[in-house]
C-alpha cells in the first residue's frame, strides 16, 4: 500500500516536474532597492583590514574616505592642492620644519566624542608604533616610533602640531597628510578595545593600540559610518548624523561583493544593485545602450605598463630599451581591449597630480623598432618571455604586443600566471618582461617618482626595492634628482622637475608605460549625484540621492 | 569492517564487545592516519606553490621592513618541517590559526561557510533523489520506450553541460528576463537588518523564527542553485538507479513474484526497488558528499558564500590556514557520510545485520 502511494505520488511529481518550477516561483519580484538605501555591486575580496593604520587596499580606501575625516583632503576641483577637512587651517614654520594645523570648532565623532588635537596625536602615533604598510607614508618624515610623540602633539585641545626632518615642499607633506592612513581615529573609543601584547624584538609596545578590535570595527567621524564588514560577503555604512559637513541623503550604502562583471550586469539591469563597479567592455556596452541605465567614469591614479628586466643582457641595452616604446600599438589598444576603461598614457605620472606631463611621444613605428635593434647588434630580433596574469586587460595587452614585437622579430613567449603568482617572481625579480599596474601609495608625484626613477641600492639584499629595483635598473642619478625635488618649496619649480624626471623616464627608463586606467561604474539612472572621484579614496557616496 | 562482521557472525558472541572495540579502533587509527595525510599534502603543496604567502597578507605596496617582519611573525623563516609541526600542534588544540583574507579565525569563517553549503546541498540532493529514483525506475521499467530515451537524454546534458554555463543560462532567463527567482545572494538587502540567523540555516532559521517573508525570500534565492544541483545530482541518481532495477529486474524472484500473481506495481516498487535500494543508499550518500565538498562553479555563479567559494578564494590568494581549515572540516563531512552511509545500508539490508 504505502509503495503503491509512493508510486502515484512520484508520477503526479513527475508529471508535474516543469510545472511544479511554476508554482514554487511565486510572482514576479520588481526588485527595487529600499529608496533609502545605495546597494553598490564592487568586488570588496581584497579587503583584509578596516583599520586605516593598517589598510592600504582599494576598496577598503573607498570606504574609508567616506566613513573617517582627516586633517587636509585632495581638493578635488584642483587636485594638484589640498583643502581643510577636519583643519579650519594651518601655518608652515620658517624653516620649513613645524607645520601647525588649527582644527574646526565643535567637531565630533560619530560616537559623540568631541574631536581634539589629542585624537589626531594619537593617531599618529599609533599609526608609527603599529608600523604597518602604509604607516611609511608619515613615517617618511624622519617619524619613528620613538620620537612621535614629540614630533606629533597635541599643543592645547584645537591645535596640533606635526615636525619633519628636512625642509620638505609642503606641497609633499600636505599631500601625504591627505593619504587614508593619517585618518583620524576617535582616541577614547579605540583606546576601550586595546588588547595587552608581550613586547618582543620585532615589536616593542605593550599593546596593540587597538588594531585587533579595529580591523572590523569603527571609530571614526566621515558622512558615513561603518555598520559592518563581514569578509567576502558586504560592507554595510549608515549615516553619521555627527558629521561636521553637509550630512549624507541616504540612510545607508551596502557594498555586496560581486566578483563577476557579468553578474553585476544582470543585477544592474534588474534593480537588485543601484550601481555595479567591475565591468568590462562587453558589459559596459550593453548598459551604455539600456534606456534605464547610465555609466561614468574617471581616470584614477593608476598606470599600466611593461617592464624590461636589465639583468637580462638583451633587455639591458639602451637602443633596445628605446624600441620596445615604439613597439606598441597604442591605438590599436586604446580603440579595442582599453576602450571606456583606459586611456592612453606615457608618462608615469597619472593625469590630475602636481607636475604630470601631458605627452604620448611614443607611436607604432616598426621600421624606427628595427632601426634601433640592428644599432644595438640585434639586426633579427631575439627570444623573450613576458610575465602575464591571466584575466583583461593585462592578456589582451600582452596578446597585442606579442604580435607587434614579431613585427620587428622579436619572438615574445607569454607565460601565464595567476596575478599573486606572477607579483611573486617579478618582486623577486625572475622575470624577464613583466606587464602589470602599478597605484599610487598617495596623491602626490613623489609617490611615483620614487619608485620608476629612484633606486638607492641596486643589491639583491636592498632594504628599498621600488620598481626600478625590481628590474634591476642602476640609476644613482636619478636617485638624487628625485629626492632633490622633494625639498623643492616651490610648487611651480618642484612641478617642473617631475617634468624634467618624466622626460628622462620616457627617454632612457626600461618601462614602456601605456595607459592610465579609467574607472568605470554602470549605474541606475534614478541616482543622482553619484560621480566617481580622482584617487579611490574620493568615491564620495555622500551626495548620492534617489529620485 | 566486513572482518569484525564475520568474526561476531560467527558465533563468538562473548567476544562482541571485543570485536566492536577492535572496530572502533581500527576505524580510529585510520581516520587519524587520513587525517594527518591530508593534512602534510596540503600543507607542503601550501608551501611549494610559487606564491609568496607574505603577498596575500600585505599586498604589493607594502615596504620591504615591513615584509620581513610579517615573514617573521607568519613563522615562514623557519625549516617546512618545524612549520608543519608547529601547525600540527596548534591544530591538536583546536587551534586551526586565521585566516588572512577575512582575519576571522579559521574555524570561525568555517561555521559561517558550512551551513551555507549544506542547506544547498541538502536542497540539492533532495531534489536529485525525488525525481532522480522515480525517473531511474521508470526508464528501467519502460526499457527502450521513449520514456527511457527521454530520461538517457537528461542524464547526458546533465553529464556533460558545463554547470557554469547552465547557472549563467538560468540566471539570465528566470532572474533576469523572468524574474521569477531573486538575485544571487543568499538574502535580499532589506532582511540584511531585520534577520538575524540562528543555526545558519536559512529556511530552518526563518521557520523557526516565523518570519514567513524571511522564509520566502530566502526560499526565492536559494530554489535555482538548489535545482541546478539538483538536476547534475539528478542526472546520476537516475543513471544509477536504472541500471541498479535492470539488474533486479532480471533475478528470480521476481519471475517467483510474477508468478505468485503479485501487480506489477508492488513487484516493482515493493520488491525490486527495495533490493536496488540498498546500493542507491550508497550513490545518493556519496552525491550528497560531493555536493557537500562544496561546489565551488555553482557557489561563484550564484555569489553564494559557501565552503567552496572560501577555500578557493582562499587557495588563489596563498591563504594555507584557511585552506588546510577547510580541507579538514571537508575530509571529516566524507568521512562521517562514509559512516553514515554504512550504518544505512545495515539497516537496509537484512543480511548485514550482526545476528
Amino acid at each position: 500500500m504505502m509503495m503503491e502511494k509512493f508510486a502515484l505520488r512520484s508520477r503526479i511529481l513527475l508529471a508535474g516536474a516543469a510545472m511544479s518550477a511554476l508554482l514554487l516561483a511565486g510572482a514576479p519580484a520588481g526588485a527595487v532597492t529600499p529608496a533609502d538605501t545605495l546597494v553598490e555591486g564592487f568586488a570588496i575580496d581584497d579587503i583584509i583590514s578596516m583599520d586605516p593604520g593598517e589598510a592600504f587596499e582599494l576598496s577598503t580606501a573607498e570606504v574609508t574616505g567616506n566613513t573617517y575625516d582627516l586633517l587636509v583632503r585632495l581638493d578635488l576641483s584642483d587636485t594638484s592642492k589640498v583643502k581643510g577637512d577636519l583643519a579650519e587651517s594651518w601655518t608652515v614654520s620658517d624653516d620649513g620644519l613645524t607645520y601647525t594645523f588649527k582644527l574646526k570648532p565643535g567637531l565630533k565623532f560619530a560616537s559623540g566624542n568631541p574631536i581634539t588635537a589629542a585624537d589626531v596625536a594619537w593617531t599618529f602615533e599609533r599609526v608609527i608604533k603599529l608600523d604597518k604598510s602604509p604607516a611609511f607614508i608619515i613615517g617618511q618624515f624622519g617619524i619613528s616610533g620613538d620620537n612621535v610623540t614629540e614630533k606629533a602633539k597635541a599643543v592645547d585641545d584645537s591645535t596640533f602640531q606635526f615636525t619633519v626632518d628636512k625642509a620638505y615642499a609642503p606641497s609633499f607633506v600636505l599631500n601625504c597628510l591627505s593619504a587614508t592612513v593619517a585618518s583620524v581615529v576617535d582616541a577614547k573609543v579605540v583606546k576601550e578595545h586595546i588588547a595587552a601584547v608581550t613586547p618582543s624584538a620585532d615589536y616593542k609596545w605593550d599593546n596593540d593600540f587597538g588594531n585587533a578590535w579595529l580591523k572590523t570595527g569603527y571609530a571614526g567621524s566621515g558622512v558615513f559610518k561603518l555598520r559592518e564588514w563581514r569578509a567576502n560577503e558586504a560592507v554595510v555604512l549608515e549615516r553619521n548624523d555627527n558629521y561636521y559637513g553637509e550630512k549624507a541623503k541616504l540612510a545607508r550604502v551596502i557594498y555586496r561583493n560581486m566578483k563577476e562583471s557579468s553578474g553585476q550586469r544582470l543585477a544592474l539591469e534588474a534593480g537588485d544593485i543601484d550601481v555595479a563597479r567591475n565591468l568590462e567592455p562587453n558589459d559596459l556596452d550593453a548598459i551604455a545602450k539600456n534606456a534605464d541605465l547610465t555609466t561614468t567614469s574617471a581616470p584614477k591614479g593608476t598606470v599600466y605598463y611593461i617592464s624590461l628586466n636589465q639583468k637580462n643582457a638583451n633587455l639591458a641595452k639602451p637602443e633596445v630599451r628605446q624600441a620596445f616604446k615604439y613597439l606598441v600599438d597604442y591605438d590599436a589598444l586604446s580603440s579595442t581591449i582599453l576602450k571606456g576603461i583606459g586611456e592612453i598614457h606615457q608618462t608615469f605620472l597619472p593625469k590630475g597630480v602636481l607636475g604630470e606631463l601631458d605627452e604620448n611621444p611614443f607611436k607604432l613605428d616598426v621600421a624606427k623598432a628595427k632601426e634601433l635593434l640592428a644599432k644595438a647588434g640585434l639586426p633579427d630580433g631575439f627570444s623573450v618571455t613576458m610575465d602575464v596574469r591571466t584575466g583583461q586587460p593585462t592578456t589582451g595587452m600582452a596578446e597585442s604586443i606579442q604580435q607587434t614585437l614579431g613585427q620587428a622579430g622579436i619572438k615574445l613567449e607569454i607565460i601565464p600566471g595567476d596575478g599573486k603568482q606572477t607579483l611573486t617572481k617579478y618582486r623577486a625579480r625572475n622575470h624577464d618582461i613583466y606587464i602589470g599596474q602599478w597605484g599610487q601609495d598617495y596623491f602626490d608625484p613623489n609617490s611615483n617618482a620614487q619608485t620608476f626613477a629612484s633606486n638607492p641600492d641596486n643589491s639583491d639584499a636592498a632594504k628599498t626595492k621600488t620598481l626600478a629595483w625590481r628590474n634591476a635598473w642602476d640609476i644613482p642619478d636619478l636617485t638624487k634628482q628625485t629626492e632633490a625635488a622633494l625639498l623643492e618649496k616651490d610648487a611651480g619649480k618642484r612641478a617642473d622637475m617631475y617634468k624634467d624626471l618624466e622626460k628622462k623616464i620616457l627617454d632612457t627608463s626600461p618601462f614602456v608605460v601605456i595607459h592610465q586606467q579609467l574607472e568605470v561604474a554602470g549605474l541606475r539612472k534614478n541616482l543622482k549625484g553619484f560621480a566617481l572621484g580622482p584617487s579611490f579614496d574620493s568615491n564620495f557616496v555622500g551626495p548620492v540621492s534617489k529620485e | 569492517m566486513s572482518a569484525v562482521e564475520k568474526e561476531v557472525a560467527a558465533g563468538r558472541g562473548s567476544a562482541r564487545a571485543i570485536a566492536i572495540a577492535s572496530s572502533l579502533g581500527r576505524f580510529l587509527v585510520i581516520a587519524i592516519t587520513t587525517y594527518l595525510g591530508l593534512l602534510a599534502v596540503t600543507f607542503f603543496i601550501g608551501r611549494v606553490i610559487p606564491i609568496d604567502p607574505v603577498l596575500a597578507v600585505l599586498g604589493d605596496r607594502a615596504p620591504a621592513n615591513v615584509v620581513e617582519r610579517t615573514r617573521r611573525e607568519m613563522g615562514l623563516d623557519l625549516p617546512l618541517v618545524e612549520q608543519f609541526y608547529i601547525y600540527v600542534k596548534n591544530a591538536l588544540n583546536g587551534n586551526f590559526g586565521t585566516s588572512v583574507l577575512t582575519t576571522n579565525p579559521v574555524m570561525t569563517d568555517i561555521r559561517r561557510a558550512l551551513p551555507a553549503t549544506t542547506e544547498l546541498a541538502t536542497l540539492g540532493t533532495l531534489i536529485g533523489a525525488l525525481f532522480g529514483v522515480p525517473l531511474g525506475v521508470l526508464a528501467a521499467v519502460r526499457r527502450g520506450s521513449l520514456i527511457d530515451q527521454i530520461v538517457r537524454v537528461i542524464g547526458l546534458i546533465g553529464y556533460s553541460v558545463p554547470i557554469f554555463w547552465l547557472g549563467l543560462l538560468a540566471l539570465v532567463l528566470f532572474y533576469a528576463k523572468l524574474q521569477w527567482v531573486a538575485f544571487p545572494a543568499r538574502l535580499d538587502v532589506v532582511y540584511e537588518y531585520t534577520f538575524t540567523p540562528i543555526t545558519g540555516f536559512y529556511l530552518l532559521d526563518s521557520l523557526w523564527q516565523g518570519q514567513w517573508d524571511v522564509f520566502y525570500d530566502a526560499f526565492r534565492h536559494i530554489i535555482l542553485p538548489a535545482s541546478l544541483l539538483g538536476y547534475f545530482s539528478l542526472a546520476y541518481i537516475s543513471r544509477m538507479t536504472r541500471s541498479f532495477m535492470l539488474n533486479e529486474l532480471t533475478q528470480e524472484y521476481i519471475v517467483a513474484a510474477r508468478a505468485k500473481g503479485l501487480s506489477e506495481t508492488r513487484i516493482i516498487w515493493g520488491h525490486a526497488l527495495r533490493n536496488a535500494a540498498v546500493p542507491m543508499v550508497t550513490v545518493i550518500a556519496l552525491s550528497y558528499a560531493g555536493l557537500l565538498e562544496g561546489s565551488v562553479l555553482t557557489e561563484t555563479v550564484f555569489s553564494w558564500p559557501g565552503i567552496g567559494l572560501y577555500i578557493t578564494n582562499s587557495l588563489q590568494n596563498a591563504d594555507m590556514n584557511a585552506v588546510l581549515g577547510g580541507t579538514i572540516v571537508i575530509g571529516s563531512v566524507f568521512i562521517a557520510i562514509n559512516l553514515l552511509s554504512d550504518l544505512l545500508y545495515r539497516v537496509l539490508d537484512p543480511r548485514t545485520k550482526v545476528r
